[in-house]
């Protein structure tokens, strides 16, 4: 067998899980479940395939690690292999995944979480492990209809949870990108952790912005969805 | 209708072509003679083909050769070529000489993806890829294009984020039918994408460089994002299990940091991880870029690292900063600023 497929078969073993539920809870963007085979610390990833034919794709755990699914939220690609495939599963239908792995993990430690799009993800896991105390969580979108699960953020976070539009207005919700947001903050604490997570470009900005405003880069951690 | 480039198509996607346009399969390998041996850059140039064939070619395509539109040159005779892509974005090449040699380094992305805390082009984050032809049209259309003796595609960008155009700008660099450039005299650097080493591993000939810069999981992590998807550990339990034969080679690409990287803990822990895998190690001198916490070590220290790492039966070069005074030394390579003109 060539090696590339040894690769794919044998890649960190991959788990059949049959499919829970898979919601569309914004266009285009849907919520996976399956049921939790392993232990995970919040903020941890899977590697996810419908087929032994390409590689897995990663993707954050996006649900509490007492709970007894494991969920995962993605956003269709246009042109992707993987989450057109996905998008189409209902219940019943099988998935492969593997052991959760990686190391940005959330802590009791005070933090800002910063995310834009579906990289809300590990901090939801986050925050449903019961994490979210002394946290401030920063999440930016391009639409209102792009905050997932603000209903309960909002509730249970307070002032503490800061959503930014940057294409549409709405009260409560600044107006802007993430760094725009940012810039405006006066005292950004330096001796908190920052978790940045998403698209490179948000993540090299914040970064630098954090750098400059003086935050360590040692208490800087950023998981690109690349 | 935008005419399609010949440039930068394989000998295969080549006689496609000549199938679609009723021309003779043959003409294919003239073609390539044409495309990636001959001084010329247009089809017009291409006499040996009949004046139809030629005629129903420049229907279609074109020759696709782009032209640097700046370049600079470095006290040490290092030049950066400035090259638009064919989306209207922008990318740079640097070539390095050094005594009977001619280095050149490729950009595969415009921009990069991965984000890492010491590079200029992770800070332009990802503006698209590129395709085997823009590749190899840094080396081509270059005026030193005939005496270019070594590639590294160490430019902009992350060669297995976009390894299908970067496996088939290699295959176009060695091929007979292509500039029948030795494997040996090209070098691929990642910073260690798994599924896409794994597939380069098993369809190219070339050397690999893989970026490792602290052989600690969690430092790497604030190094380098990808540490999370792909840790180090998962990277190199695939280059243990790889045989390299004689020929081939990997290396370790270690940019030394002040006080981050540099100390005895990390040269015990850098034999310890690479163990059972016959490898060198290229330390590379830091370039700060603007608003950068990182500082680069000194040359002491520099020295000292490297007889470490030598003690320890680890081979071990440091590598020469070239082209500094112009951004074209490692990790400087930007383009940010044409991109948001
Ligand atoms: C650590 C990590 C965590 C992640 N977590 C999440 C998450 O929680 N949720 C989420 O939605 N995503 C996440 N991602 C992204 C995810 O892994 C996939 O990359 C994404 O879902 C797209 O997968 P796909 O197979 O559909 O697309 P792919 O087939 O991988 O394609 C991705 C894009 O690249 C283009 N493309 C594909 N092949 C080529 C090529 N050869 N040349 C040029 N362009 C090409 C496609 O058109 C598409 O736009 C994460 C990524 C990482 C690294
Ligand atoms: S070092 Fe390489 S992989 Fe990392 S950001 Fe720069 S170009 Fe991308």
């Amino acid at each position: 067998m060539a090696k590339a497929e040894e690769y794919v078969k044998a890649e960190r073993e991959l788990f059949e899980e049959t499919i829970v539920n898979n919601v569309e809870i914004s266009p285009g963007v849907f919520l996976l479940s399956v049921k939790r085979r392993f232990d995970f610390l919040p903020g941890q990833v899977v590697k996810l395939a419908v087929d032994r034919v390409q590689p897995p794709r990663i993707y954050s755990i996006c649900s509490g690690n007492h709970e007894q699914e494991l969920r995962i939220l993605f956003n269709i690609k246009e042109g992707g292999y993987l989450t057109p495939k996905l998008a189409a599963l209902i219940p019943g239908d099988k998935v492969l995944v593997s052991q959760p792995y990686g190391g940005f993990a959330g802590s009791a430690k005070s933090a800002w979480w910063i995310a834009t799009g579906t990289g809300i993800a590990p901090f939801y896991s986050m925050f449903q492990s019961g994490l979210a105390d002394n946290k401030v969580l920063v999440h930016g979108a391009s639409y209102l209809n792009q905050f997932y699960f603000e209903d309960e953020l909002d509730w249970a976070m307070g002032k503490n949870y800061r959503r930014c539009c940057s294409r549409e207005q709405s009260c409560d919700v600044f107006h802007g990108r993430v760094t725009d947001y940012l810039r405006t903050v006066e005292n950004l604490p330096a001796d908190v952790e920052y978790y940045l997570c998403g698209k490179a470009l948000m993540v090299v900005e914040v970064r630098d912005l954090l750098i400059s405003r003086g935050i360590p880069y040692e208490n800087i951690i950023a998981e690109i969805y690349f | 209708m935008e005419k399609e480039a010949l440039f930068g198509k394989t000998l295969e996607e080549l006689q496609q072509v000549c199938v679609e346009l009723g021309l003779p399969k043959f003409t294919a390998n003239q073609l390539t003679d044409w495309l990636y041996k001959k001084p010329v850059s247009s089809i017009d140039e291409m006499t040996n083909l009949s004046k139809k064939a030629r005629e129903l070619l420049s229907e279609k395509y074109t020759f696709g050769l782009i032209d640097p539109t700046r370049v600079q040159e470095s006290r040490d005779g290092t030049k950066k070529y400035l090259f638009p892509t064919i989306h209207g974005k922008y990318i740079e090449t640097a070539m390095i000489p050094d005594k009977d040699r001619k280095t050149v380094c490729v950009s595969s992305q415009v921009g990069c993806k991965m984000g890492c805390l010491f590079c200029m082009t992770g800070k332009q984050g990802f503006q698209g890829q590129l395709t085997a032809g823009e590749i190899v049209n840094q080396i081509r259309s270059i005026p030193e294009w005939e005496e270019v003796s070594n590639i590294v595609y160490m430019g902009m960008g992350e060669p297995f984020d976009n390894l299908d155009e970067v496996l088939k700008s290699t295959q176009i660099l060695t091929s007979e039918w292509g500039f029948a450039m030795s494997p040996r005299r090209i070098t691929v650097s990642s910073i260690g994408i798994v599924p896409g080493l794994v597939r380069f591993l098993n369809e190219s000939d070339c050397h690999l460089a893989i970026s490792l810069h602290t052989p600690f999981h969690d430092e790497r992590q604030k190094l380098m994002p990808v540490e999370i998807a792909y840790p180090l550990e998962e990277v190199l339990r695939e280059i243990r299990n790889w045989d390299f034969g004689r020929q081939r080679r990997v290396s370790f690409e270690y940019i030394v940091f002040h006080g981050l990287n540099d100390t005895p803990a990390h040269v015990k822990e850098m034999a310890r991880v690479l163990d059972g895998i016959k490898c060198r190690i290229n330390l590379i001198r830091f370039h700060p870029i603007p608003d950068t916490p990182l500082k680069g070590t000194d040359e002491a220290t520099l020295q000292e690292f490297k007889d470490a790492l030598e003690r320890k039966g680890i081979t071990t070069t440091i590598r020469a900063s070239r082209g500094q005074d112009i951004y074209a030394a490692c990790g400087l390579l930007s383009t940010k600023t044409l991109m948001k003109n």
